[in-house]
């Protein structure tokens, strides 16, 4: 940066776009803002399920109002202010140009975005949902989040456009996807008749079975465009600059992408296996969960071996640990997505808290592992310090943030197995063993492993948080004995 | 000529047109069939649109969000069966907008619990779960018992129901407040109701006849679940899909 700034040829300067990064400084801001949000209000239901008297006995504060404001602060509000952050700073780097549409079209779709969140999470708590999963806000809100998604698409299309780099970069593809993906999936599912114009509740256009099936194509593509291809752009961009490397390979990241985007929205019948789906649609829904661990291993390869040469770093580097091990839980929960999508362990696994499991699995492993990475880039980068304050305080983020992920998805293997098996058991006589509220109470221990799982994570991020307040206020940074060992 | 990706790379438009045709595909083919095909949905008879209160029940069923820990479909398992009774039908839900079909069991499936519980016992339970069942880890909904039902707008909830495909007809939307309330209420005459929503049970489901609470609406609703088709009447060729 410094060294194009101040180089002396005409030609250099002319090429060096000032970027638009003031927005993407906010942007920031508001993924860790909207983190802690996210963690903590996912203890706090933990505990509410291991201590129902956190309940509170108020309307506004049960556990099924609580439970869509922590979903949606996660997905949209942490991963959503992250992807569209991260977007806007990759897009300008990879091609060279300044944000398409001028300064305040991107703070639009800024504090338009933010207002999305407020108006979404102040409904749930008040009561206001159409209870479909990670697409519970009303149509009000559906529609203000299209006005915004489609600003949103319009500045990166024109950034993509009036590019000076000939070729799009890879993560640029993705990003592409995840917004066009979104935008197609967030009408599809929304498309509802309110009751009244001055009024909050609608009634959906689709019913029964066809809803179902629109809402898990929906859902599951939540996952799969939102949650993994927007990430996967993170990745094309952030452990290549973190490792100083070119990525991997450039021909498994083509057979990757459209492999990717192909296969997964194919996979919402997955989560209506032996449901009243007809088992046409049901088996296409496995078949093609069990072909998409392909592409995802595809992108995990593509994401490891760019560290090849490069390992050492992950010793000094706290900011690529994270998005390495990133890297590995995605391995990991897209393997386990496809065993858990064969309708024989389906049967077992469905209902319970391994599902539960398997997405945070991906949520804590990946999705928040990956933007931990990107974070602990970004923020000495945009505010224009040598690193972070204490990367020493960054490493513990790593470990007690690492530790809170193993206690809560081996907590909830457990509880999950243990739930499927219960409600199947029969005893000698032929009757069924448990009555379900003993499979209730069986829960408890794992319900509280999971809360300090939880808790872990939620530390590790205020951690963080509080590791940025100091880089960004300028102090020093605090090297305290915080030395790669030589491994000899 | 041979293909080059480098083609794509170049072209904004390219790009975003070749994206938006490749996951495009999976959507049509699982999605369209399900509307086209009509075996999807069983030949079954008894299926009827919620009655007014029941209509208000579910949506405050939904406005809690019962569906994060209550399930609404049994899946066709023996134990699943024996535990809950028979399997979901996809006609069960014809006219839920939106599907309750929920993905996780904290609680346990709630698809056929209509009639298994009496009407007190419902109240008592959401008062205060621990009261009737120790263990539960389930939130208490005394409020509701407090919260007069609001229903001025009750006319208008059918209308929008029968723009997405409800079959209410003028005659329903018309008598909708009459029907409410004389559902919610014991001694009423609800032969009409009847015979516009057949096997719809009349009672002061919270037990408290001076006034129509959001507890009257969630219990009739949750009373109604699951006992709309009478499967002892069904050959295994109507459920076909």
């Amino acid at each position: 940066m410094t060294a194009l700034d101040t180089a002396a040829t005409p030609v250099e300067a002319r090429r060096a776009p000032v970027y638009a990064d003031d927005v993407i400084r906010a942007f920031m801001i508001a993924t860790v803002f909207w983190g802690i949000v996210a963690f903590a209000a996912g203890v706090y239901i933990a505990l509410q399920l291991a201590f129902p008297a956190l309940n509170l006995g108020l309307e506004w504060t049960t556990f099924g109002r609580l439970r869509p404001v922590h979903t949606s602060a996660a997905i949209f509000a942490f991963g959503g202010n992250a992807l569209l952050g991260t977007s806007f700073h990759v897009v300008q780097r990879t091609c060279r140009a300044r944000l398409w549409g001028g300064d305040a079209f991107a703070w639009f779709v800024f504090w338009g975005y933010q207002a999305f969140i407020v108006l979404a999470a102040s409904g749930y708590v008040l009561g206001i949902t159409q209870s479909k999963e990670y697409a519970e806000p009303e149509w009000y809100v559906d529609l203000w989040l299209t006005i915004v998604w489609v600003a949103y698409l319009a500045i990166f299309l024109g950034t993509l456009l009036k590019r000076e780099e000939p070729h799009i970069y890879v993560a640029n593809w993705f990003y592409l996807a995840f917004i066009l993906t979104i935008a197609v999936l967030h009408i599809g599912n929304n498309i509802a008749v309110p009751v009244s114009w001055f009024g909050t509740k609608s009634y959906g256009a689709a019913s029964g079975v066809q809803d179902a099936m629109i809402q898990w194509w929906y859902g599951h593509n939540a996952v799969g465009f939102f949650l993994t291809a927007g990430f996967l752009g993170m990745m094309y961009y952030f452990i290549p600059k973190a490792a100083e490397r070119p990525v991997y390979s450039y021909r498994l990241s083509i057979i990757h992408f459209w492999a990717l985007i192909f296969l997964y929205i194919w996979a919402g019948p997955h989560h209506l296996h032996y449901t009243a789906l007809p088992d046409w649609a049901q088996t296409l829904g496995m078949t093609f969960s069990i072909m998409l661990w392909m592409p995802s291993w595809g992108g995990m390869i593509n994401g490891l071996m760019t560290l090849s040469g490069a390992w050492d770093k992950l010793r000094t580097n706290p900011g690529l640990r994270f998005s390495v091990t990133a890297v590995g839980f995605y391995g990991m929960s897209t393997f386990e997505g496809p065993v858990m999508s064969i309708k024989a362990v389906n049967s077992l696994s469905h209902y319970t808290d391994w599902t539960i499991g398997h997405v945070h699995s991906g949520a804590l492993g990946w999705v928040a592992f990956i933007v931990f990475g990107a974070l602990y880039y970004l923020v000495p980068f945009l505010w224009k310090k040598q690193d972070v304050w204490s990367p020493r305080l960054a490493s513990w983020h790593f470990w007690i943030s690492t530790m809170g992920i193993v206690l809560y998805i081996t907590s909830m293997w457990v509880s999950g197995i243990m739930q499927g098996l219960m409600w199947r058991a029969y005893d000698e006589l032929g009757f069924l063993q448990y009555s379900f509220v003993e499979s209730v109470a069986a829960m408890h221990p794992f319900y509280v492993i999971r809360a300090l799982g939880g808790l872990l994570f939620l530390s590790g991020a205020l951690l963080m948080a509080y590791n940025f307040w100091r880089t960004i206020r300028g102090e020093e940074p605090a090297r305290l004995a915080y030395a790669a060992t030589p491994a000899e | 000529m041979t293909f080059r990706h480098a083609v794509i790379e170049k072209n904004v438009v390219l790009l975003a047109i070749l994206t938006l045709i490749t996951i495009s595909i999976g959507g049509l083919v699982q999605i369209v069939p399900l509307f086209t095909i009509e075996t999807t949905i069983e030949r079954v008879e008894g299926i009827r649109p919620y009655t007014p209160l029941e209509l208000m029940g579910r949506n405050i069923y939904v406005r809690e969000g019962c569906y994060l820990c209550h399930s609404q479909q049994i899946r066709p398992f023996k134990d699943e069966i024996e535990r809950y009774g028979h399997f979901s039908l996809a006609a069960e839900s014809l006219y839920d907008h939106p599907f309750q079909w929920g993905s996780k069991r904290t609680g346990p499936d709630l698809a056929r619990v209509g009639g298994k519980y009496s009407n007190e016992w419902h109240v008592a339970h959401l008062v205060e779960p621990k009261a009737v069942v120790p263990e539960t880890v389930m939130p208490p909904y005394a409020f509701l018992a407090q919260k007069p039902l609001r229903y001025d707008d009750i006319a208008a909830h059918l209308r929008a129901s029968r723009t997405v495909g409800v079959p209410y007809s003028d005659a329903m939307i018309e008598a909708a407040r009459a029907d409410l309330e004389a559902q919610a209420s014991a001694d009423g005459d609800s032969d009409a109701l009847v015979k516009r929503y057949p096997k719809t049970v009349a009672a002061d489901f919270d037990g408290n006849p001076a006034r129509i609470t959001e507890m009257d609406a969630l219990v009739a609703y949750l009373q109604m679940l699951g006992t709309l088709v009478k499967f002892t009447d069904i050959r295994p060729e109507q459920l076909k899909q």
